[in-house]
């Protein structure tokens, strides 16, 4: 059999209007050049999308780029200007936590306004009143007024509510991003437990080791438009490649552009790929060159070298300073390989960066970001760094 | 399971069925908020639900001696608390129907924006909790009457029901629009308040309708006066409840528009059309709630 379609979006488009006047008086007057000061912006274009039922959905992009639309359009909470939205089976949402708690209301009212907000009936409601009041941990304070709790309850009470509505579609909205982190690790925990019980997740987070965690299928946005729809891995590199893109632009702007006595020409993975989609096996050789070309004589020189991660994390830094390394300062073009036995990097993309200093620490230029590789573990794991391991499993004798 | 449609407010004409069904499933909650609208009121307040008796019966005291004993109007209107009381019980439903609708989609702006719930139950639920209102003003009302005067047992007693219906009616219907409206335009809601300002002294509460024949003698400025369904509907409770009003008593004959029951009927009907009607344009204009909140 078939796995069931739980949701579908067909051709989906939503339009918002900007418009800048809000006023009867300010309508009325300006009636005639309304037109004017009417600005569409298309939040969503012509989205087609198909989750399966079982499946974690990771949609993910820029701020702005439509995801959250996306997923209200989803939740049916906005409409959409055109095209179709199906869905099947109860759904809740875990868009704001606490959405509907009334602060004069005890947190017993709450839990049954919120859980009857939810789709719950009274019966649901009674059986899990003990289960949701357990998950919370507030026992002692449930028959308090919601105003008098710290914020830290509240979200503990609205989450357990919330993971009580017994969903067959969930949609998580950043939630993930709130609370202290034993709570997160509890989120996290509670929706792998959906996961293994086969229901359908969808979550618009901005973390990608979030994503990377939860998600088999990663969908991802970009100025209302769907620009990737696959594999999470492979999701996560475009939409990190897109947030490099951006970040590489910004710097590029503004670095200086006079042509300096002495320059970084290139720092670069030695490989024969072309420069955009350099790849290194973790565990394997890594050459990094780096290039440098003097016009008129310069003082005696020093190298610097760092990878950093996207984010802009240093994970390695090196200078020739440190190697006790002396470089040729006569007019030409030069070439420095460093060679890297068996480098620990974990999978994942990095920037390298190369500067050339006076022995005094004067900067005379600097390649920032100079270019970026892609790291491909065999090892299994996630993070920065290859860790080879072994592991063994068994069992204790009884206390 | 059965695929459903999300967020398609369907046809003009069909759509109807889809909402009065989607609001029928969630009766549930449309009860718990409006128990969280009463609740909530009173949170903290050592008398509860006894202050929502007090402003109205502050009111008929002020009415009473302002207007009935030292302008004097009351001479001419035999039990002249009793006659502003029915007036006023089914004014403040009206009233508290249209003030708490309006404001109702905005207050639960943090329902409407992060979870599809038919957004009918938002209005709908403050005019539960205006009707929670009025059965206890009502209460004191039968009791007022059973000590202060007496019920004509009559059939005109059934003009009550018909002039409840139709307050509830006309003012759903209004209370729909105004609150789908009111997201849009903020305006709307300061409207309403000079609205409720002014209808109130358009109805015959404070002073009786008699006195209206007598200064505009039935032309077609009273029958303007009387087109307005809360003023007929006004009119109908007291001429049920109001026994001396209608019995002739201290010698004073009240005037009674004619076929008040007629046009109490076309006017429950007339309620009902726009009841309908408002509901369609409240299903069109929800549909950007979210985004426009």
């Amino acid at each position: 059999m078939a796995i069931p379609t739980i949701v579908n979006v067909s051709g989906v488009s939503k339009r918002f209007t900007l418009n800048r006047h809000k006023s009867i008086k300010e309508r009325l007057v300006n009636s005639a050049v309304e037109k004017k000061y009417r600005e569409d912006f298309w939040a969503l274009r012509d989205i087609d999308l198909d989750i399966k039922a079982g499946t974690t959905v990771g949609l993910v992009g820029h701020n702005g780029s439509g995801k959250s639309t996306l997923l209200k359009v989803v939740g049916g909470i906005i409409e959409p200007t055109s095209g179709t939205v199906e869905r099947r089976g109860r759904m809740a949402a875990l868009l704001e936590l606490g959405a509907g708690f009334h602060p004069d209301l005890t947190g017993r009212e709450n839990v049954y306004l919120n859980a009857a907000i939810l789709g719950l009936n009274q019966r649901e409601i009674d059986r899990y009143f003990d289960a949701i009041v357990d998950f919370s941990g507030i026992e002692d304070f449930i028959d308090t007024q919601v105003k008098f709790f710290s914020s830290g309850m509240y979200v503990r009470l609205a989450f357990a509510v919330a993971v009580h509505v017994d969903p067959d579609l969930l949609l998580v909205d950043e939630v993930l991003a709130v609370g202290d982190e034993p709570f997160q690790n509890k989120c996290v925990a509670k929706i792998a437990e959906f996961q293994k019980e086969g229901r359908t997740i969808v979550v618009v987070s901005h973390s990608a080791a979030q994503i990377e965690l939860l998600c088999d299928r990663v969908v991802v946005m970009n100025h209302g438009e769907m620009i990737f729809d696959g594999g999470t891995e492979d999701g996560i590199r475009v939409l990190q490649g897109g947030y490099e893109a951006q970040r590489l632009h910004e710097e590029s702007l503004r670095a200086t552009d006079a042509v300096p006595n002495t320059r970084v020409t290139s720092v670069l993975i030695a490989s024969d790929e072309p420069e955009d989609e350099k790849t290194v096996v973790s565990g394997s050789d890594m050459t990094v060159s780096f290039g440098y070309e003097i016009l008129e004589k310069e003082e005696p020189l020093v190298a610097d070298l760092t990878i950093e991660t996207t984010q802009g994390a240093l994970v390695y830094g090196l200078s020739t300073r440190m190697l006790n390394q002396d470089l040729p300062n006569t007019p030409g073009r030069h070439q420095v390989d460093f060679t890297f036995k068996d480098p620990a990097l974990g999978t994942g993309k990095y920037v390298l960066r190369g500067s050339l200093e006076t022995l005094e620490g004067e900067q005379l230029h600097q390649l920032n970001p100079a270019s970026t590789f892609t790291v491909s573990s065999p090892s299994p794991g996630t993070g920065y760094l290859r860790m080879d391991l072994r592991t063994h499993v068994y069992s204790l004798p009884p206390l | 399971m059965p695929f459903i449609d999300v967020g398609n407010s369907g046809g003009f004409f069909g759509g109807t069925a889809k909402s009065i069904q989607e609001i029928w499933q969630h009766r549930e909650l449309l009860g718990r908020l409006v128990r969280r609208e009463v609740k909530a009121r009173y949170k903290d307040s050592k008398l509860g639900i006894v202050w929502s008796l007090f402003r109205p019966l502050i009111q008929l005291l002020i009415y009473y001696f302002a207007i009935g004993k030292i302008m004097g109007a009351g001479r001419q209107v035999p039990d002249f608390a009793i006659f502003v009381f029915v007036g006023l019980t089914f004014w403040m439903l009206y009233s508290e129907i249209i003030a708490g609708g309006v404001r109702s989609i905005m207050d639960n702006a943090g329902l409407v924006k992060k979870v599809y719930r038919p957004r009918e139950i938002f209005p709908l639920s403050s005019i539960g909790s205006a009707l929670v209102n009025f059965a206890i003003q009502f209460g004191v009302l039968l009791v007022g009457i059973a000590i202060l005067s007496t019920y004509a047992l009559a059939p005109t007693l059934l003009l009550a029901p018909l002039a409840f219906l139709i307050i509830l009616v006309f003012g759903t219907a209004l209370a729909l629009l105004v609150a789908a409206l009111n997201v849009y335009l903020r305006d709307i809601q300061h409207f309403v308040e000079i609205y409720l300002l002014v209808f109130f002294w358009a109805s015959p509460i404070v002073y009786p309708f008699t006195f209206v024949h007598r200064e505009l003698g039935g032309n077609w400025l009273e029958q303007l006066y009387l087109a307005n369904p809360v003023t007929i509907a006004i009119i109908g409770a007291q001429k049920a409840l109001w026994t001396s009003g209608s019995n002739g008593a201290a010698g004073i004959t009240q005037f009674w528009p004619s076929d008040l029951e007629l046009r109490l009927l076309i006017v429950l009907v007339a309620s009902v059309v726009l009841l309908w009607i408002s509901q369609r344009v409240f299903s069109r204009l929800q549909g950007n709630f979210a985004q426009e909140l």
